[in-house]
């Protein structure tokens, strides 16, 4: 193995051996990745380009070699962003990470031929390789058979089967990828001319394997949830019963963990006293725990967005969808990005690597940012759980549940008709194929499921562990330092007030009155707006902070009694849907700003997204102000 | 070469066998070709969907939807079993 040396110095570096696990989407990748690095894997990303890179460590007898997870692909020759990154990362050209020392091919049992293919142009890479066949469940249950022997001997190369999500043969497969040096070769590479290729793989399976059956039960099911009728009612239903979910499931959980964090927010207040108290009662545990209580809906939230995944339900709303968003400039796997933008604008952005078109996939990028992500969802919730009384409209249907739909329903056409215009003006190039699989339906394990929902779950809480407690203490010193006394013969409440209207903060929020006015907002939703830039989230510890002088009551009552100097109330009917409609369009996230340069690799959509989504949400708001005053 | 016709022509509940795959103007022809869909291919045309556009196709047991704008390049004889030496399926 002479021809390992030279490479062998780059893996030494990082101590273990690396092998590249790759294979086409839905080939059970990832599933197989899991179980065999257990919960050891890390996530990072590619040098310069945002693909994320997983790795983990498998440990074989005593040592340990690192696998690394790349996206799934159906060939070398890329087409997408995700693809190209496979391509460089097994031919050793992607900088600063070493070539892999040997390449895992994963491949589904059921779909055997067409992952022969991909491992024809593998075997032409002349890396160490073996085949994993995964699902050999499936392929059984559907009438298939595979010799797994028969195949190595004819491919030329060790091939395992696994059953990854029951742990079926995952000892074999750590044992085979510790010594890749001792895997068989092949004597001559297949032929790169895809004639050619599609005989060599009719040749190796010829002996070896007899094709699955038609999944009859997959075709049952999407008889009914493609049909032209049945299947659009479903999609719509699915899409209702998402939302609703969101917002009447959680609700119990999110009252709970909101009167457990006032007890302490009091407690701490109460037994620690002067500045410290108030800092740690206001600034943080009331300031972050405003943000965490929205933990149970946004877990919520990935967890159907990861059970639809998994059981296939995307893929057919990406078919469903396909028609209809390519009106506006975009495609099938757009609606899913689109879909996951609900829960993060970063996941979403990130997921349109998949879409192999440049065009498309800016107008998806471009698009997602308006779609309602999870952080809004604090802003919204708290404004119409406090503002939009609770009435029985139809059935389950309720009014608040309805008014969340509004918002939601508000984005989502919005970014669509925005990708549309861009799409008319701003944007050229190809339009490279659309081309999708739809997977077989599959019932997900639980572990598989909690896995992915507490990556998502979990980034959340490290934000507000971050992020969200920086700012709060920032905003707190911004509400507590203020400039000159109070006159003299205030009680304590009216003190406390008068020095919060000539705080750090009180002051800025007083200037951008000239600009925010119109809309209704008066300083202290200025504050919040201006907390919210670091996340939107924070718009409620702003609040929560700015209001904390006022009563003892809980934010949202709090929010009804505040008035202005003329008795009117600070938060009407008016001045709520102004806020709402502004949080529906404006770009308020440094860290979506940040992934749009870092995929776009320019300034130039970045800049465009922030200043125009800021037109929207000021003329949008300024609209719903003067709509919502001239009915009520 | 009678009854030869682009892809996104066949009818639905056809199966139709690959005559030729056409390169295409965006690397077209390369990624179906990576997907299975050579000449000699079986494919079933299974269902459009409901707006129209794209179709479902059964090709080596993987069902793949394919819009019209790229279907076309793939160039299929519609159904009987002389057209075609592929009899994996």
């Amino acid at each position: 193995m002479s021809h390992c040396e030279p490479e062998a110095t780059g893996s030494v570096a990082a101590g273990t051996l690396h092998v590249a696990l790759v294979g086409s989407p839905n080939a059970g990748k990832t599933t197989l990745f899991n179980a065999l690095t257990g919960l050891r894997a890390k996530t990072a990303n590619y040098p310069g380009v945002t693909v994320s890179r997983r790795e983990g460590l498998v440990h074989v007898d005593g040592r340990d070699l690192t696998l690394v997870d790349l996206p799934g692909t159906y060939g070398l020759d890329a087409i997408s962003p995700d693809e190209q990154i496979v391509s460089d990362a097994l031919r050793g050209e992607l900088p600063g990470v070493d070539k892999p020392d040997a390449i895992a091919v994963v491949a589904d049992a059921s779909t055997l031929e067409r992952s022969l293919l991909f491992m024809a142009d593998i075997l032409r890479l002349d890396i160490p390789t073996c085949l994993i066949v995964t699902m050999t469940d499936e392929l059984a249950a559907r009438g298939g058979s595979l010799d797994l022997d028969v195949l190595a001997v004819a491919l030329g190369v060790p091939v395992v089967g696994v059953i990854g999500h029951r742990g079926i043969g995952l000892d074999a497969v750590r044992t085979l990828l510790a010594n890749p040096q001792e895997w068989a070769r092949p004597v001559l590479p297949p032929a790169a001319e895809s004639g050619r290729r599609s005989a060599w793989v009719a040749s190796v399976l010829r002996s070896a394997y007899r094709p699955p059956g038609r999944d009859r039960r997959t075709r049952r099911v999407d008889a009914v949830l493609l049909h032209p009728v049945w299947g659009v009612l479903v999609f719509v239903a699915v899409m209702l019963a998402f939302f609703q979910a969101i917002f009447t499931l959680a609700a119990p959980m999110i009252d709970g963990l909101d009167s457990a964090f006032n007890s302490l927010s009091t407690l701490l207040k109460d037994h620690i006293s002067g500045w410290l108290g108030e800092l740690l009662g206001d600034g943080v545990v009331a300031g972050v725990g405003g943000v965490l209580v929205f933990l149970p809906q946004i877990a919520l939230l990935f967890l159907i967005l990861t059970v639809l995944e998994k059981v296939g339900y995307l893929a057919r709303a990406a078919f469903l969808a396909d028609r209809l968003m390519g009106r506006f400039g975009l495609e099938g796997r757009s609606f899913v990005s689109m879909l996951s933008s609900f829960a993060c604008a970063i996941p979403g952005i990130m997921s349109t690597r998949t879409i192999p078109s440049e065009r498309r996939r800016i107008a998806t990028m471009m698009a997602a940012p308006l779609m309602t992500c999870s952080a809004r969802l604090p802003v919204f919730t708290l404004l119409i759980s406090a503002f939009v009384p609770d009435e029985r409209v139809l059935g389950p249907v309720r009014t608040q549940g309805l008014a969340l739909f509004g918002l939601y329903a508000l984005g989502a056409v919005s970014g669509l008709l925005y990708a549309g215009v861009l799409n008319l003006f701003a944007l050229s190039g190809s339009a490279a194929p659309v081309i999708m699989e739809l997977p077989p339906y599959r019932r997900p394990t639980l572990r598989a499921v909690l896995l992915q929902t507490w990556d998502g779950a979990w980034s959340f809480i490290r934000k507000a562990g971050t992020v969200i407690l920086a700012s709060s203490l920032a905003l707190w010193l911004m509400l507590n330092i203020s400039f000159g006394s109070p006159p003299q013969g205030l009680d304590t409440v009216q003190r406390d007030s008068w020095k919060l209207e000539h705080s750090v903060a009180g002051n800025m929020g007083k200037a951008m009155e000239t600009v925010f006015s119109p809309l209704g907002f008066e300083w202290r939703t200025n504050v919040a707006v201006i907390g919210s830039l670091a996340a939107r989230e924070v718009f409620v510890t702003t609040l929560a902070l700015s209001t904390a002088a006022e009563s003892e009551d809980s934010l949202p009552a709090r929010l009804h009694e505040l008035r202005n100097d003329d008795g009117s109330k600070v938060y009407d009917a008016a001045t709520v849907a102004a806020i709402l409609v502004f949080f529906v369009y404006a770009l308020q996230c440094f860290s979506t700003v940040a992934v749009l340069r870092r995929e776009t690799n320019s300034w130039k959509w970045p800049a465009i997204a922030f200043a125009s989504m800021f037109v929207l949400a000021y003329v949008g708001a300024l609209i719903a102000r003067v709509v919502v005053h001239a009915v009520t | 070469m009678t009854g030869v016709i682009p892809l996104c022509d066949a009818p639905v509940g056809a199966v139709v066998t690959v005559v030729e795959v056409l390169a295409g103007p965006h690397g077209q022809g390369r990624r179906l070709e990576d997907l299975g869909i050579v000449a000699g291919t079986e494919i079933l045309v299974e269902r459009r969907a409901p707006l129209g556009d794209p179709t479902v196709y059964e090709v080596r047991r993987a069902r793949l939807a394919v819009r019209r704008g790229d279907a076309q390049f793939v160039r299929v004889a519609v159904g009987d079993e002389n057209t075609g030496p592929y009899v994996a399926l």
